[in-house]
């Protein structure tokens, strides 16, 4: 798999870590939220960044004391069509305050891209051979906005183009 | 009337650009079938039968003479010469082929129209009172309100893969005209103790195979707070409404199983969260909306036209079509024509590219540019003079159009059953053309007076067969098809599911058991005593035993 975040491939420095492998050094794990309640005090003993994945059904409610401790939380998608997902981005971003990376695994599609964006979903893990420049394209495809979300704009889009009388209210961060 | 501005404007074109895109890639093979699927949901393309279904929406079923005549011009020249409107105020093409749907979509986006979110699990396409802005008992305009959903909920990035489709209705007059109680979230109008105008917040109600009458869980909510209560409702839903099994996902399951207290807390928790937020609505903005629904610029006249009075006593069928489809304007003068698309043995809500057009002539001639769709499969010309009645009437006429049947037996909705759809268990048009013909030949239509008739060709219930006066429902008996009937539904304010009578009946005895039925109503019903009141005092008995004998 390979890791879109804004509009290009990057490495990813994370690695998924098994309820029951052991981590090396110098790795910063992507741990399951049963392995976060179980080995909660080891993993924050190992004083390294720690990533999370929460499955569609564990809402970041479970993780909410902790949440700064978070390099990345992974939202998993297991059907495009499960939409919980677009509440908890939203919920990490309004509720919570999370602001590292919030990156969708799973069954993740272009054409749910732009949605999952302005949701507050910044990385994206795609296929290896997934073209990138169609990936680019989705997040352009709507210039308008009729409602307040998380929206992150792609740097080439000045202004979020904001119904007039949400753009003063809706916070609107810009990507980087 | 409200006319696009500069945001709709891009968004519409946008939008036909990323479905032609998507399009392209699935002729391409770069979209499999399943991927594509909620793709074109989302945009209102189904693949029925025989054919793609595509469906257009007409935002709280308001629509202009120049929209209609470009309905009449894609029946024309992209589907076989007709359309089909809907029990959602949309309207359906039949016949299209996928690839001419973007160009489809372009043309549409030039009279400002689309099928984003006519189908798919999304928040769907907000529906009001037909007679909103000229019904005598309306306290506030619902579509102002129809209108800021619209922009709230037109491709809200949380709520585009919910568990299940999603419908709102709102009304603002005393009598209930848009179901409100059949809806996912039926919004209310009306004033607190305080003279404040607010909304009653319903949830949960609904037809198909589980029919649920919503339940409130607001009594009053200021108009401030409209949209951040319904994204908390929406919010709810999206997080906890059942996802493993379709038949269990809309919200009234939900409502069901937590408690509309428990739900209505739950709710009520996330609103608080969100209450002061991005969502609240400035009462300068509703203003602006408002202003987009002013009343258009009447003729002030003294009370009813005299001529027109002296022409509907010359003149009967005039007359009669008047007492059945004309309704009180709150305008002096004025009047609501209601043209029914229901004429005996006819489809019901059908209408050929002809008479779109002469709908379309008469909006700009006598109607101040103005149209209304209703759910009953209708179309309203919402502001005539009285003393214009007559020539309208004699256009209709002579187009098919003048049948005198508004909210009488015949005027029946149906979906479009097994002649069209792939969830049919049963056919609903002949059905409905089979009654239809019956009844007016009967000559009792006027005699039984107001009276809904529904019909469903399957449990899906798109025909509203469980909020009728007699609804009837198809269902595959062995490869045959049956037809079951429920007694006493009603989709207005007195909302009430139908119950079903008995044993179901072949497609060749349903007509008559729906005459014994009527038989038996009017054989026992007591003075102007419509159909439900007497349903509720006399019960279910007589009707048994006229259908199936003596127990």
């Amino acid at each position: 798999m390979a890791l879109l975040k804004n509009d290009d491939i990057v490495a990813d420095g994370w690695t998924r870590a098994g309820d029951d492998e052991a981590i090396g050094d110098g790795i910063l794990p992507i741990v399951s939220l049963s392995r976060w309640q179980r080995d909660r005090e080891e993993l924050i003993g190992r004083n390294t960044g720690i990533g999370i994945v929460l499955k569609s059904d564990e809402p970041p409610e479970l993780i909410a004391d902790d949440i700064g401790r978070f390099g990345v939380i992974c939202l998993d998608f297991p059907k495009f069509t499960d939409g919980r997902g677009y509440s908890h981005a939203r919920l990490l971003r309004s509720r919570y305050g999370f602001t590292g990376e919030i990156r969708a695994v799973g069954n993740v599609l272009r054409d749910q891209a732009l949605f999952m964006r302005r949701c507050g979903i910044d990385g994206f893990e795609i296929a290896d051979d997934s073209p990138v420049e169609s990936w680019r394209r989705a997040f352009r495809e709507l210039s308008v906005r009729y409602q307040p979300a998380e929206d992150r704009e792609p740097p080439d889009i000045a202004e979020p183009r904001m119904r007039p009388y949400l753009k003063e209210t809706a916070i609107g961060s810009r990507l980087h | 009337m409200y006319r696009y501005d500069e945001f709709d404007h891009t968004l519409v074109r946008e939008r036909v650009d990323q479905f032609r895109d998507q399009v392209a890639r699935r002729v391409a093979g770069d979209l499999s079938e399943d991927e594509f699927r909620p793709l074109r949901l989302a945009n209102g393309l189904y693949l029925q039968l025989h054919a793609y279904m595509l469906r257009v929406a007409i935002p709280y079923g308001t629509l202009s003479g120049r929209q209609m005549r470009k309905l009449a011009d894609i029946a024309r020249r992209y589907d076989r010469g007709y359309g089909h409107f809907t029990t959602r105020q949309n309207i359906q093409f039949n016949w299209p082929s996928l690839t001419d749907v973007p160009d489809i979509l372009a043309e549409l986006a030039t009279v400002e129209m689309h099928a984003i979110q006519t189908s798919g699990n999304v928040i769907r396409n907000t529906t009001a009172d037909p007679y909103a802005g000229v019904a005598q008992d309306e306290l506030e305009d619902p579509r102002i309100y129809a209108e800021l959903i619209r922009r709230w909920s037109t491709f809200h990035p949380e709520f585009s893969f919910l568990p299940r489709k999603f419908k709102i209705a709102v009304t603002g007059a005393a009598d209930d005209r848009a179901a409100t109680t059949f809806h996912d979230i039926g919004l209310r109008l009306h004033r607190n103790a305080a003279g404040e105008r607010g909304f009653e917040v319903l949830v949960g109600g609904g037809q198909g195979r589980t029919p649920v009458i919503a339940k409130t869980v607001r009594g009053f909510l200021p108009k401030r707070d409209l949209l951040s209560y319904l994204e908390a409702i929406l919010r709810v839903y999206n997080l906890l409404g059942r996802r493993d099994n379709i038949y269990k996902a809309r919200i009234k399951i939900l409502v069901d199983s937590t408690g509309v207290e428990t739900f209505a807390g739950l709710v009520e928790r996330e609103f608080d969260e969100i209450r002061d937020g991005a969502l609240v609505l400035p009462p300068e903005e509703i203003e602006r909306i408002r202003a987009c629904f002013a009343p258009p610029a009447y003729d002030l006249l003294p009370g009813d036209d005299a001529e027109f009075l002296t022409a509907r006593r010359a003149d009967r069928a005039f007359d009669y079509w008047c007492q059945t489809n004309v309704r009180p304007h709150r305008q002096p003068g004025y009047a609501i024509a209601d043209i029914s698309l229901k004429p005996p043995g006819g489809i019901p809500g059908d209408a050929t590219a002809g008479q779109m057009d002469l709908l379309a002539d008469l909006a700009e001639r006598f109607s101040f540019d103005e149209l209304r769709i209703t759910y009953k499969q209708n179309v309203v010309l919402p502001h005539v003079r009285q003393a214009d009645l007559q020539e309208i009437w004699r256009d209709l006429d002579a187009a098919g159009l003048a049948t005198a049947n508004a909210d009488l037996a015949t005027d029946i909705i149906a979906c479009p059953g097994l002649d069209y759809c792939n969830l049919a268990n049963a056919r609903s048009i002949p059905v409905a053309q089979k009654i239809g013909t019956r009844l007016t030949e009967s000559g009792r239509l006027n005699d039984i007076g107001r009276l809904r008739l529904n019909i469903s060709g399957c449990i899906n219930a798109c025909g509203h067969h469980h909020a009728a006066d007699i609804g009837i429902l198809g269902v595959d008996r062995k490869g045959e098809e049956f037809y079951q009937i429920t007694l006493g539904g009603s989709p207005e304010t007195d909302a009430a599911i139908g119950e079903v009578i008995g044993p179901s009946f072949s497609y060749a005895d349903i007509d008559g058991a729906v005459e014994r039925i009527l038989d038996t109503y009017l054989s026992l019903r007591r003075d102007g005593e419509a159909f439900g009141d007497t349903w509720r005092r006399i019960g279910s008995r007589p009707f048994k035993e006229a259908l199936y004998g003596a127990a």
